[in-house]
């Protein structure tokens, strides 16, 4: 009986690779990846004084294993620019003569700026960047023996109070989406197989393309529904603004959803059984999209082939858009790019999914 | 015209050959049998002459269309109902009537008193609102079949009409089916019950993709002096290379 359950097993190379892989898989994820440890956060100095002091603490921003300095700039009126780029997450500001200011009244002003749009990572950062400056501070009053001060001036961007729900929002819309529409329409669609009515159908004088979009449309309009409830929760309740337009962020919505929806017909030429579609757009695409769109783990912090997976998951790229829209009010201009990557995986994803969804037909 | 002609129909899975250079024809009003064991091709066949699979080589006309080139034309003048009744379970019976119909663009006031008139010929009336669910799968099937025909299409296919239905049902449902082929039906039905093929005016029996036999029921069993169709079909069959249960091959 073992013997003939192991056979089972072994001869199943799918599952075979599901037991052993998983665990590996999330051993790995969690244990390296997907710490909440903030690593390396980019960050601006606006320098304004050039002295001794602020270049000793800068060397030290740079030498933690914690920030890395991504560019000296002169003015700060740079930062938000730098932000809504996601050039740096943070910005040390010096005001003019702070070695002078150190040394003649024992107090130096230090403004710390985040892009509190991720309020965790933000106040992560910033305390580490407080810390850092304090360690100094504490080195220089055992060296001179005299009341050295600096002060440390924090000024959150786009999210002064560091809401969680401001980052939570786009999230849970994210998380949404890809679950209803990806699960939805494989499942749909593989219902109809399993019925024997999709064979019907496509003996009928209706198009195949017709039949899939007329599947589609059904969760496409509950899709777009659930976004509109979730915006209002968001608006009304959760008291998270949109900064940015309510007609971008309607556009750049439809366009995820299309994403999910070629997903999910994608995944519904590959599975024969209703538990099988589910349970593959379920660990398939659900985990990365939870993992790896930013929401959860920042993706600065994982190993560079995390990275690069990353990049791969349209997620990724429409909580990046959802972000700047909702959070830092961004246009157009600022996202044509993460814009452009999820239209082309889109187009992408459709293609190939009608293509398949024909072969398998023909 | 024939209302069904083929030649040297062929298709290959890989190195599969499911059906191999077959060649006949179904006159008009004809109720053809096609026989053979599970993965024996008479699904892929079937499949190729409704349009829903490209023949490997071959060539064929269905309803006076041709089977490479025209598979839009020929999927609005054929019926097909498949193994598994084919209705919505979550629909009532008015609304699967409704949707099929919409199918083949039966322009909706029309269809809408069409529906009303199957559904009293059907003696469904009362129970028209009622989901598909809760109907005896006799009752489906009688369903299944007149919604397949109601775009009063030239032929019908039926694959496997009558799996799992008792057999009174089943007298029933061939009654539906020769009422249709006097009113100039061709039924195209494939099955494994022997004592079905007893019903057809002419029968196919393929084995391992080819046509082993065909001809009137009458004519097979004094041929292969037979007392009924499923010793004919055995002693056809007992040549057989292809288990009849090749794994999910002959059917999708």
């Amino acid at each position: 009986m073992t013997i003939k359950e192991f056979k089972h097993v072994l001869r199943d190379p799918r599952s075979l690779f599901f037991l052993l892989a998983q665990p590996v898989m999330l051993m790995l994820l969690f244990g390296f990846a997907l710490s909440n440890e903030v690593k390396e956060s980019r960050v601006a100095i606006i320098d304004q004084a050039r002295d001794e002091e602020t270049k000793k603490l800068t060397d030290r921003l740079d030498q933690s294993e914690y920030f890395d300095v991504m560019g000296h700039y002169a003015d700060p009126s740079v930062v938000p620019a730098l932000f809504e780029k996601g050039a740096a997450r943070l910005a040390i500001v010096f005001p003019p003569h702070f070695a002078n200011d150190l040394e003649h009244l024992n107090a130096g002003q230090i403004q710390v700026l985040a892009d509190a749009s991720d309020p965790n990572t933000a106040a992560i950062a910033t305390s580490y960047a407080s810390a850092i400056f304090g360690a100094y501070q504490d080195e220089l009053l055992g060296l001179m023996k005299l009341p050295y001060k600096i002060n440390i001036e924090t000024r959150m961007l786009y999210n002064p109070q560091l809401v969680s729900a401001f980052s939570f929002v786009p999230g849970v819309m994210t998380l949404i989406l890809t679950i209803l529409c990806t699960m939805m329409t494989s499942v749909a669609i593989v219902r109809e197989k399993e019925l024997g009515t999709l064979e019907v159908l496509l003996a009928s004088p209706m198009h195949p393309m017709q039949i899939v979009v007329s599947k589609a449309v059904p969760y496409l309009v509950l899709a777009m529904i659930d976004v509109a409830v979730i915006l209002l929760l968001a608006v009304y309740v959760l008291g998270v603004p949109i900064r940015g337009s309510l007609f971008l962020l309607m556009a750049e919505n439809t366009l995820y959803i299309s994403n999910t929806l070629a997903l999910g017909l994608l995944v519904s030429t590959i599975t024969e059984k209703q538990q099988v579609a589910m349970f593959v757009s379920l660990v398939g695409f659900m985990l990365p999209a939870l993992l790896f769109s930013g929401f959860m783990f920042p993706i600065e912090n994982m190993p560079w082939p995390l990275q690069w997976i990353s990049h791969a998951v349209p997620t990724r790229w429409y909580y990046r858009i959802v972000n700047a829209i909702m959070i830092k009010g961004l246009g157009l201009a600022s996202i044509w790019k993460e814009t452009l990557i999820l239209a082309v995986m889109t187009l992408g994803l459709l293609v190939l999914a009608v293509k398949k969804f024909k072969v398998r037909l023909l | 015209m024939k209302a069904i002609e083929v030649k040297d129909l062929t298709r290959k899975f890989g190195d599969f050959t499911a059906v191999d250079h077959i060649s006949f024809d179904v006159s008009k009003g004809e109720i053809f049998g096609f026989l053979g064991a599970n993965g024996a091709g008479k699904t892929t066949a079937m499949r190729m002459l409704c349009g829903l699979l490209k023949p490997s080589s071959g060539e064929g006309r269905v309803a006076g269309f041709d089977i490479n080139l025209q598979s839009e034309e020929i999927k609005k003048n054929i019926g097909y109902m498949s193994q598994k009744f084919s209705l919505y379970n979550d629909l009532t019976a008015r609304e699967n009537i409704l949707f099929y119909g919409g199918l083949y663009d039966i322009p909706y006031k029309e269809l809408k008193i069409k529906s009303e008139r199957l559904l009293d010929r059907l003696g469904l009336g009362p129970y028209a609102n009622k989901l598909l669910r809760d109907y005896p799968l006799g009752w489906k099937q009688k369903l299944a079949f007149s919604v397949a025909i109601q775009h009063q299409p030239m032929i019908v296919f039926l694959d496997e009409p009558t799996g799992g239905v008792d057999p009174i049902t089943r007298r029933q449902f061939w009654d539906m089916i020769y009422e249709s082929a006097e009113g100039g039906l061709t039924v195209f039905v494939t099955t494994h019950y022997m004592d079905e093929a007893e019903y057809c005016h002419r029968v196919c029996i393929m084995v391992d993709g080819r046509i082993a036999a065909m001809d009137t029921p009458q004519s097979l069993k004094k041929k292969y002096e037979s007392q009924n169709m499923d010793e004919v079909f055995r002693k056809l069959a007992r040549g057989a290379v292809r288990s009849p249960d090749v794994p999910g091959r002959g059917k999708r």
